[in-house]
């Protein structure tokens, strides 16, 4: 089947099985290759997108679940790669081996538009999805808190 | 949908994809020296370590893998040092394989500790070779002169660097031999080494643009996913069939692999034009395999040959073997008797195993993040049946390393289906192949003794260690020798032959012979003192215990730093006087001695590293919770103090002590696997729990100021923490645990035979 999706903001057409998770499409079709493959089974979130503004699963969203929607991957999240977490991943070194690293910001991304005032445990309660195998938990909420408080100055 | 090319710029992959999404891979930070910047003068090349191009950057290359402990950056500190660069013109280049290079390995914690002199003294050599041009170009002596930043001053006058290679004539090549003569700074004059630092590779790490091996490329290149056999060495194939495969969209051929290596027997790889395709199709195929008599062995089987190993005094190697042992046992007032195991642990690391084969000009290619290169190239190169110089393996960023790319495999059943389609060949392992096909660490078993004489001091001291043994599986030529002439796995029982004085010391290695055929047993983060330090750490805390003394001081006592605990130049410097200074200054920050609340306790434990060639002296202490009614642990703090000598990038050793420190977090209260009928039962986060954001700790880190020779970071704070966990546990609720993980019914048991 043909699917007309809008991958950081560009039209694209694909041709797949409805079936096909939207991971792939991404990394394989479209060739973005900054989204990342870790469990396939939605429990890492190394995949994670934006669908519509909202943080999903890429490994196990299909296809047909994201039909005419606008998705924005890691390239996409910043024109010029600098929205505040990713200036404040900088600013902490939080990346070690870096590949959860993608998914780990946008999950942030809309932690910080769902709690623009965040706290640790709102941090604990959606970033415990995200694993970090290199375990830089501590740097990734320090440049959590970061981000915030630049968003928080710029609001 | 795109159309990929292979670009031929060093190597990398690159290709615009369609739709209007383009982007070429090689970020600029990881800037491949470029050739077209040379093209108008000669790069001046004074060793084969770096070259420096007419516009004045400096390109470092790269030899080991970068898996997350920015060693790149590391590695060009120590050159751009010696070599008085500006820091801002530094660029990496992460090589492919080259004979060239030498041994290519990442492990073992010693990427800056065995490159600091060498990569200094490179660094010396062209400082020498430009202030010698240099001042040959302002006409003056070279003895005035000076170099910083790139500039050659003499007095008022200067030169730089870039303009020294656009005029200059600067053929002047070192040797290997000449540049180990060449003297290098003494500490005080270093400018790079120690300062902070950003680290290059973390950028492109922030936008996407970081390049793994999973996202290698090539034309025309199909994929690949195995079908992994029910056991790792002695399955073979009986039949496949591929029916219901046959309508997989994509689906191409299915194949049992013939591997002259003998690496992945009974390996079956399903091919279609993606990876979903091959994946789905995997699903599909159903093989019939002959599996040997591993198919039947668990954890449990392993464990109870580990203990019979142990039980014959006459087997194993004899890694220390002091005078008088046997007759401190005989002739003590007392003696101490534990044994201690640890469960199966998986490396997880987060980018599964993949390799993208294909042949070229009579070469084969293999792209793959990789952490031993010069070990996998010559079992390719007998596996595809060429010379070990028609493999070369192009180097990525590694997505987790953590030991598991030191065993290369993985690229072997990519390489054979390669050959056998005639076309590259991208090979990923889903998330549960990867865990079936891992080079899990090994079940240990270990049993400790400990002789007193009447004053409660100590006479002699036994350790007994049985393990799988990964480099009698995969690098005999690795072994040691025992005192005995018997051979053994020096990763697998360092840690310990510890720097404690016990008067009479004995260490034995038992290989688990039944482990090594059940699974390939793996390096994983800091090897044997994963399960040896468990052990020793936890045992030293149960004798001053049974002695009634304080365990800090217990311990201090025996880190006398006497005889072959005194230590020795350079690295060594200052044996265990430095393991006890650690020691003491944890204890001071973390309060050692203080009133805890009800069912609340610290533990303190000390390590130095992997190997008494190279100690990292590493002490901890843990403060921890335990729910008496649910025997749940809550790990409240660690406190850490370490004595690396030299820190070369000081943020970039903070952040491996806090990844190694929440490692050993993780291996005592979260994760770890078990064996099942020749495989391991958890093979995905379902099931298998690594440590997640929310049970990370509070933790204070504390470097000890040091010009003495730089050792290793990246591996020695694993293996301290769960021996500071279990013996915190006792001291809130006098609960002993013996077994690694930590569950919470193995402290409900330990309170149960307390009370």
């Amino acid at each position: 089947m043909k699917e007309t999706l809008t991958f950081n903001g560009q039209t694209v057409t694909v041709e797949a099985d409805g079936n096909t998770p939207l991971l792939w499409i991404i990394r394989d079709s479209v060739g973005l290759k900054g989204t990342k493959y870790g469990c396939g089974i939605g429990m890492c979130g190394a995949c994670t997108v934006h669908v519509d503004g909202r943080a999903i699963r890429s490994c196990v969203t299909p296809l047909s679940a994201v039909r005419g929607a606008k998705i924005t991957t890691i390239e996409g999240l910043d024109p010029e790669g600098q929205h505040p977490l990713q200036k404040a991943w900088i600013a902490t070194q939080a990346p070690q081996c870096g590949y959860c690293q993608s998914g780990q910001i946008m999950q942030a991304a809309t932690l910080l538009k769902d709690f623009p005032h965040v706290n640790d445990q709102d941090i604990d309660n959606v970033m415990n999805g995200n694993l970090c195998r290199c375990m830089a938990y501590v740097r990734i909420r320090k440049a959590i808190k970061l981000a915030a408080m630049e968003l928080l100055q710029n609001a | 949908m795109h159309s990929p090319t292979l670009a031929s710029r060093r190597g990398f992959l690159m290709f615009a994809a369609g739709a209007g999404v383009a982007f070429a891979f090689a970020p600029d930070n990881f800037a491949m020296a470029d050739s077209g910047k040379a093209a108008l003068t000669q790069n001046f090349e004074p060793t084969i370590w770096y070259t420096i191009d007419s516009t004045g950057v400096a390109t470092v290359n790269i030899i080991r893998a970068e898996m997350g402990q920015h060693v790149g950056t590391a590695l060009a500190r120590i050159v751009a040092d010696e070599l008085e660069m500006d820091w801002n013109s530094v660029r990496l280049a992460y090589v492919d394989s080259d004979p060239k290079w030498g041994l290519m390995v990442t492990g073992g914690s010693w990427s800056v500790s065995q490159s600091f002199n060498l990569l200094s003294q490179a660094g010396a050599a062209g400082r020498i070779a430009l202030i010698e041009e240099g001042a040959k170009l302002m006409g003056v002596s070279s003895d005035i002169c000076i170099a910083r930043l790139g500039v050659v001053h003499a007095g008022t006058r200067s030169v730089s660097y870039a303009e020294i290679v656009r005029r200059g004539n600067l053929g002047r090549r070192f040797s290997a031999e000449e540049v180990k003569t060449i003297p290098i700074k003494s500490p005080k004059e270093r400018r790079l080494i120690g300062m902070p630092s950003a680290a290059i590779d973390v950028p492109a790490k922030t936008n996407g643009s970081a390049h793994y091996g999973i996202d290698a490329v090539a034309p025309g290149m199909v994929y690949a996913r195995p079908k992994i056999p029910p056991t790792r060495n002695g399955s073979k194939v009986v039949s496949i069939d591929d029916s219901a495969a046959k309508t997989v969209k994509g689906y191409i051929k299915a194949f049992a692999l013939d591997d002259p290596s003998a690496t992945v027997p009974g390996w079956v790889m399903v091919i279609a034009d993606s990876f979903v395709g091959a994946s789905r199709a995997a699903d599909a195929i159903t093989v019939v395999w002959a599996s040997d008599d591993t198919s039947r062995i668990s954890e449990k089987d392993i464990l109870d040959h580990g203990r019979k190993l142990i039980d014959n005094p006459g087997g194993g190697s004899w890694v220390v073997e002091d005078p008088g042992v046997d007759a401190a046992f005989s002739g003590a007032h007392s003696v101490l008797d534990k044994t201690y195991t640890t469960s199966s642990v998986l490396h997880f690391q987060l980018e599964p195993v993949n390799a993208l084969a294909l042949e070229r000009e009579g070469s084969w290619e293999i792209y793959t993040g990789n952490q031993w290169q010069s070990l996998i190239i010559p079992i390719l190169a007998k596996a595809l049946g060429v010379s070990e110089s028609k493999v070369i393996m192009r180097t990525h960023l590694l997505g987790g390393g953590f030991g598991r790319r030191l065993n290369g495999d993985y690229a072997v059943p990519a390489a054979l289906a390669a050959k056998a389609m005639g076309k590259p060949v991208k090979m990923l392992c889903t998330r549960a192949d990867d865990a079936r096909f891992d080079s899990i660490r090994s079940p240990s078993v270990q049993t400790l003794r400990m002789a007193f004489d009447s004053a409660g001091a100590v006479i002699g001291m036994q350790h007994h260690a049985a393990a799988g043994w990964p480099t009698q599986v995969m690098v005999p030529g690795f072994l040691s020798k025992g005192v005995n002439g018997e051979p053994f796995d020096p990763f697998s029982i360092s840690g310990a032959d510890h720097w404690y004085s016990v008067r009479a010391h004995r260490v034995r290695a038992l290989s688990n012979d039944l482990a090594n055929r059940t699974f390939r047993p793996g390096w994983l983060r800091s090897v044997g003192p994963g399960w040896t330090n468990w052990a020793l750490e936890s045992f030293m805390d149960e004798a001053a215990h049974s002695l009634g003394v304080d365990a800090l001081n217990f311990r201090l006592k025996l880190l006398d730093g006497v005889g072959k605990n005194q230590g020795s130049e350079p690295v060594a410097v200052g044996g265990a006087h430095r393991q006890a200074a650690v020691l003491r200054r944890v204890a001071e920050k973390a309060g050692w001695g203080d009133d805890m609340p009800k069912d609340s306790g610290l533990g303190i434990a000390t390590t130095f590293g992997q190997e008494r060639a190279m100690p990292t002296w590493v002490a901890c202490v843990a403060r921890v919770r335990v729910d008496r009614g649910s025997g749940i642990v809550t790990l409240e703090k660690l406190f850490i103090v370490i004595d690396a000598g030299t820190v070369v990038h000081p943020d970039g050793a903070l952040a491996q002590v806090e990844g190694a420190a929440l490692w050993g977090v993780s291996m005592a209260l979260h994760e770890g696997t078990e064996l099942a009928n020749g495989q391991v039962r958890d093979t995905n986060l379902n099931s298998y729990t690594p440590l997640r954001m929310g049970d990370v700790p509070i933790m204070e880190i504390e470097f000890i100021p040091s010009a003495n020779a730089s050792v290793g970071l990246g591996e020695p704070a694993t293996t301290v923490v769960g021996p500071a966990i279990g013996n915190a546990i006792f001291s809130a609720v006098g609960a002993r645990v013996r077994h690694l993980p930590i569950r919470p019914s193995a402290v409900l048991s330990a309170l149960v035979t307390r009370s």
